[in-house]
């Protein structure tokens, strides 16, 4: 709650006034049976029409006061809750930019999404109906209460009896129902959980033919959301007979003490039918307050999901500028572009270490290839190297530097990051290549797009830089998609150029170009090749063998070839032992 | 009483990965979840051809509600009670304030009595109306729950192509969020429109016993409301369209930039997005303030009105208690009608549009439940049972769409234990042929055979169990390890899963897990490697060993090394067992005994490798430049 309030701080005035008017609002509507009193006891008692008329049209006054109040207050409270949303959009949209890749794979994406989505609409929504109504429904029980005690001091104490026991019953509902709504909520889960399972697995489980066994699990889940959701049902049920039985006894009880007060003179028959119409305006708005607990409810548990996303901090603290300096001044000259010293990594979570035990030095410009199987830690190594995690052991030198010194921008404007996953975004070729750099000329793009094999078949699209690309890329082939995610990152002008397994929707005659184009570029370049493919990583200074996050061989591929059996295994895996020529498409 | 439950959740798990969806923010799902704000007007005008779907729609809900009839008795009965009772009580008061006159003029013995009366008909009413809501809780939940079990069985119906062809993300918010939409309506329909309808007739009634003057001032203003809030809601329809489309537009940027976080970070970008998403931001606020803001007139607006018909039964009624037309208590009776009878005003222009939005989810979800639903199942079908191994394929012709005709007159023949290989670019449908033969698309001429049976003619179970599976698209369901390697094998002994998992390779993994076998994998697979998934998928196959197998790139995503290992495995797998196999792996295509070239949908060449390549043709063209130098 602690950020969703420090967001309406911004709009003080606005949650002020809101409620404010409505109270307002609520206080005009509570003069009505007053005036009605008035009515009763001196117009109709006398035979005072005019009287009458003039306090009709007071009443009417009143009404359009009232509304003009109400309309204030809707203003006032739609801007606030409007505001603060927008407020809070931008400010968790920017904080989870701010996560590291840990915490981003902690969370997952899909989650982080509704809560930016649909968590804050509901936060809005609660926002929304708190200032119009939450603070206007109490007003009324208790401005009731105390216009009841202006008519007659004795008759108003059943009010006082009457409100605390109302308050028992809407909070007592409110918390028995809170964990159970919990509990439907995941119960919904699970039947969504099913459903989506079985439409991506479609093929498998009718393959299978696992149909009956999973309309059977699906009932299950069905069934059990039903009986949660009616046994809420059955608890929310009693929220209305429970008031309505407390405020009519009540005016059973003032009808009662009415006629005793009256008897002995000290009340009028009109302020029995005004302390009988405050008790009724006490339970519509009762009525009113119980619908509105529902949103409210769900409006806390959002803003309790919204609110764990701020609690999390980013795990990485990045080094201040002055400091680099200063660090780079010592280092001088590195000998080393890249410096892993004894490194291991552990994701959060895991139990085992993804790497240990890693020692290498790469000189600036040159070419390390990294192949190992699935699971070895291949993408481990690269990810360290841009800080994208923290190394859990030893450390990570960038130019002569640990690279938690760098404030991160320094860092990853120095290196060119291709993934493994493809990813384009909705815009213009020219659009994604300008990720690489913000102000980089057309021949500048042309060239990378040279080097990284695309400049072909993006000058065949319509358009050619301009041509526009869908979400996901999903109008480009792989291989297209990933030449384009090379020449992003080459855009850029890294220092370190790192291709994670990015060129597997290559054929082996344009993977082989782009290598080759790799190495006429720029001496100075240090790249990073991983790769499944020992072909790929042939000809690079150093070969990174890694088998189950160890280190099972670094050297040439001559070396590795004589004297590490596990590099050996990969290679005749994939050339025959005769002729060396590759045997996969 | 509303128990509406749902939205939170079932929105959080609205897939994340459907555009089509998320973008879809005027649908009032997804991202809609204003109760307040009126967003539930947006729906409230439509052209006559929506009323009669709307007709149509209404029917099937009341055959769904149908075989809870009792219980929709029993609600209406209660509430026909509840809200005789409820005008009961103020007579009572009335009368009883009449017999209250002024000091010294209380007549304490009827006024006792009609508090004792008062006393018993509160709690009568408590009583039916909590009877009523209950019956309104089961009718409304159980109706969901049959709805939402007649949607999944139609899933999984569904032929293929409709699954294929719709985004998933659109068929779970019609079962989730859809449905979840429709039963608040219900809820709402039920308790507000039944109490309200039967309210405004019996205070009329009521009113109308008292005094045929005032009712006709009560009955001639309160419309009014109703006007304004059609007023307003027309006025605010393009408001809330607006927003509907700005938020989508956020929602896809959040889907793209948040999906791809580490892309995003990884260049840097992060200043540059937010500042993309600051623009949609302040645009989607000043068209919700306006939405919102001009929506929330409703409730001031419609109780001015009621204040209006308020003041006119006091000014009425006083002026004729004057001249002896009502009494006091009379009049005070009548307020209290007054007040009632504008009240259901009030919430049926709320209602009415609620139910609305309920029934166009309502109509969503029908259009799941009406989809035709693949062939049903001959009563002559045979179970296939130990299958040969025999293949064949006579003058088959399909195609996804009757304008693209894909394979024409395609013949295969394959002999038990024979390998056959499917070749060809990236895209060319090498899954046809396998949507074909597991019968995932019935062919549109000719027919197929195994073991001499056409596929037709035979149970859909039997002939797909006969089949092996393992696909490039690696799925696995949340469960155990255990549960979802023995999906074809129910009853497979501890160690003949462990033997499977051991061909598969994937023994030594599942092992370092932290319940072994009885580990708990997510949905989809949650958190194992891509590899390792595949060899999950392949020990499932190999723990059932069915006679026919289909191999889809089924090692793609597995290390080379581990790769030759489980090859080995395959072979020993394929003998004697007709196989399928999509292969990208030149001496799998070499030692098949049949190769089929594929391009753009078609076969186009058909024969073994030396055959292929003495024909010198695409398969000749493909070889010579992707495998060799």
């Amino acid at each position: 709650m602690k950020h969703l309030l420090g967001f309406l701080k911004n709009y003080k005035k606005e949650s002020i006034l809101a409620p404010l008017f409505k109270m307002l609002e609520a206080l005009f509507e509570l003069f009505v049976p007053l005036v009605m009193k008035k009515i009763i006891d001196v117009g109709i008692a006398n035979g005072d029409r005019p009287y009458i008329v003039k306090m009709c049209l007071v009443m009417v006054t009143l009404g359009i006061i009232g509304l003009t109040c109400s309309l204030t207050a809707q203003y006032f409270a739609a801007k606030a809750a409007v505001g603060c949303s927008t407020k809070l959009r931008h400010a968790l949209f920017s904080h989870i930019q701010s996560l590291t890749w840990s915490e981003i794979d902690e969370l997952g994406t899909s989650t982080l999404i509704t809560r930016m989505t649909s968590d804050i609409n509901q936060v809005q929504s609660g926002v929304n109906m708190v200032l119009r109504l939450f603070m206007r429904s109490p007003f009324i029980v208790f401005g009731a209460m105390i216009m009841a005690f202006t008519i007659d001091v004795k008759a108003a104490l059943i009010f006082v009896v009457t409100i605390p026991l109302l308050s028992v019953v809407v909070f007592g509902i409110m918390m028995l129902t809170m964990p159970l709504f919990k509990k439907v909520q995941k119960g919904l889960d699970r039947v969504l959980g099913k459903t989506r399972e079985n439409l991506t697995g479609v093929r498998v489980i009718r393959a299978f033919a696992q149909e009956p066994q999973e309309i059977e699990e699906f009932e299950e889940s069905n069934t059990l959301l039903t009986r949660l959701q009616m046994r809420v049902g059955r608890i929310s049920a009693l929220t209305n007979p429970l008031t309505y039985i407390i405020v009519n006894l009540a005016i059973a009880l003032l009808i009662w003490v009415g006629a005793l007060r009256v008897d002995a003179g000290l009340i009028t028959q009109g302020a029995v039918v005004a302390l009988v119409n405050y008790m009724s305006q006490i339970l519509v708005e009762l009525v009113k307050l119980a619908n509105l607990i529902v949103t409210i409810t769900k409006a806390l548990a959002c803003a309790g999901r919204i609110e764990k996303v701020f609690e999390i901090q980013p795990g990485m603290v990045y080094g201040d500028a002055a400091a680099y300096t200063d660090k780079r001044a010592a280092a001088g000259t590195p000998e080393y572009a890249v410096e892993f010293r004894n490194v291991g990594l552990t994701y959060r979570g895991a139990g085992a270490e993804s790497l240990s035990g890693l020692n290498l030095k790469v000189k600036p410009g040159e070419t390390v290839g990294i192949i190992g199987g699935t699971g070895s830690g291949k993408s481990s190594v690269i990810n360290l190297i841009p800080r994208y995690y923290d190394a859990t052991e030893g450390e990570v030198l960038v130019n002569g530097v640990n690279v938690k010194d760098y404030p991160m921008e320094t860092l990853r404007d120095r290196i060119g990051m291709v993934m493994q996953k493809a990813v384009l975004f909705t815009g213009t070729i020219r659009d994604n290549m300008k990720w690489g750099r913000g102000d980089a000329s057309d021949e500048e793009m042309y060239a990378a797009l040279d080097t990284a094999q695309a400049r072909e078949f993006v000058e065949t699209k319509e358009g050619g830089l301009d041509a526009k690309i869908v979400q996901g890329g999903k109008n480009l082939s792989g291989g297209q998609k990933q030449r384009l995610t090379i020449a992003r990152a080459l855009v850029r002008r890294p220092d370190i150029l790192i291709l994670d397994d990015s060129a597997s929707a290559l054929d082996y005659a344009t993977d082989a170009k782009l290598r080759r184009a790799l190495r006429e570029m720029d001496d100075r370049l240090t790249v990073f090749i991983v790769s499944q493919r020992a072909a790929s990583i042939l000809h690079a200074d150093q070969i990174v063998v890694l088998d189950d996050g160890r280190v099972a061989g670094i050297g040439k591929h001559e070396e590795l070839l004589a004297g590490c059996s596990v590099y050996q295994e990969i290679y005749y895996s994939q050339f025959k032992k005769e002729d060396g020529r590759e045997a996969r498409a | 009483m509303k128990t509406s439950n749902k939205t939170a959740v079932s929105r959080e798990n609205a897939p994340s990965g459907s555009p089509s969806n998320q973008g879809d923010g005027a649908s009032g799902r997804g991202t809609e979840n204003q109760k307040t704000s009126g967003q539930k007007h947006t729906r409230s005008y439509h052209s006559q051809g929506q009323k009669n779907e709307n007709r149509d729609t209404l029917r099937q809900v009341l055959r769904y509600i149908r075989p809870y009839w009792p219980f929709v008795a029993l609600s209406i009965l209660c509430a026909a009670v509840t809200v005789a009772l409820t005008l009961y009580v103020p007579i009572l008061t009335g009368d009883a304030i009449d017999y209250i006159i002024a000091e010294g003029l209380v007549a304490f013995t009827p006024v006792l009595a009609i508090v004792k009366r008062i006393v018993i008909v509160v709690l009568c009413t408590a009583f039916t109306q909590w009877l009523m809501n209950v019956s309104n809780n089961r009718i409304a939940y159980h109706v969901i729950h049959d709805i939402r079990r007649e949607a999944f069985h139609k899933i999984e119906i569904l032929p293929l192509k409709y699954i294929d062809g719709h985004s998933y993300g659109d068929i779970v918010s019609r079962v989730i969020a859809d449905v979840d939409q429709f039963s608040d309506g219900l809820l709402m329909g039920f308790t507000q429109l039944f109490t309200g309808v039967i309210t405004i007739f019996g205070t009329l009634l009521f009113m109308i016993s008292i005094s045929g003057k005032i009712t006709l001032v009560v009955v001639l203003v309160t419309p009014v409301s109703l006007f304004v809030a059609a007023f307003i809601a027309k006025k605010t329809y393009s408001m809330f369209q607006l927003q509907s489309t700005t938020r989508g537009e956020q929602t896809a940027l959040i889907d793209e930039m948040l999906g791809n976080q580490k892309v995003v970070q990884a260049f840097g970008q992060e200043d540059e997005v937010l500042e993309r998403f600051d623009e949609i931001n302040d645009r989607l606020e000043k068209c919700s303030l306006k939405a919102i803001f001009f929506s929330s007139t409703t409730n001031p607006a419609t109780r001015f009105v009621n204040s209006l018909v308020y003041t006119g039964v006091g000014l009425t009624g006083a002026l004729s208690a004057i001249s002896g037309g009502i009494s006091v208590g009379q009049l005070s009776c009548f307020l209290s009608y007054a007040n009632q009878y504008t009240k259901p005003f009030n919430e049926i222009s709320g209602v009415v549009t609620e139910l609305q939005n309920a029934l166009a989810c309502a109509a969503r979800i029908f259009e799941l439940i009406a989809e035709e639903p693949q062939l049903p199942e001959a009563a002559d079908a045979v179970v296939l049972e130990a299958a040969d191994g025999t293949v064949s394929l006579q003058n088959v012709a399909f195609s996804y769409t009757p304008e693209q005709k894909l394979i024409r007159d395609f013949n295969l023949s394959v002999r038990p234990g024979q390998r056959v290989a499917i070749v060809g670019p990236t895209g060319c449908g090498k899954t046809t042929v396998i949507n074909l033969l597991m019968r995932f698309y019935d062919v549109s001429d000719g027919s197929i055979r195994v073991s001499g049976t056409d596929i037709r003619q035979t149970t859909r179970a039997s002939l797909r169990t006969s089949f092996g599976m393992v696909l490039q698209e690696t799925w696995l369901k949340a469960g155990t390890i255990r549960e979802n390697l023995t999906m074809g094998k129910p009853d497979a002994s501890e160690e003949e899963i462990i033997a499977a998992a051991k061909s598969a390779h994937a023994h030594s993994f599942i092992k370092r897990l932290p319940q072994g076998y009885d580990t708990v994998i997510g949905e989809d697979g949650g958190s194992l490697s891509q590899g390792q998934k595949q060899l999950l998928c392949i020990a499932r196959v190999m723990l059932c060993l069915p006679p026919m197998l289909i191999l889809d790139e089924a090692t793609s995503s597995i290390d080379t090394r581990t790769e030759i290992k489980i090859q080995n495995a395959f072979a020993k797998m394929m003998e004697g067992r007709t196989s399928f196999i999509v292969a990208h792996r030149l001496s799998t295509i070499q030692t098949a005994d049949i190769i089929l070239v594929m391009k753009d949908g078609n076969i186009i060449e058909q024969g073994n490798h030396e055959t292929l390549l003495a024909q010198g043709g695409f398969y000749a063209n493909l070889y010579n430049s992707q495998f060799a130098r």
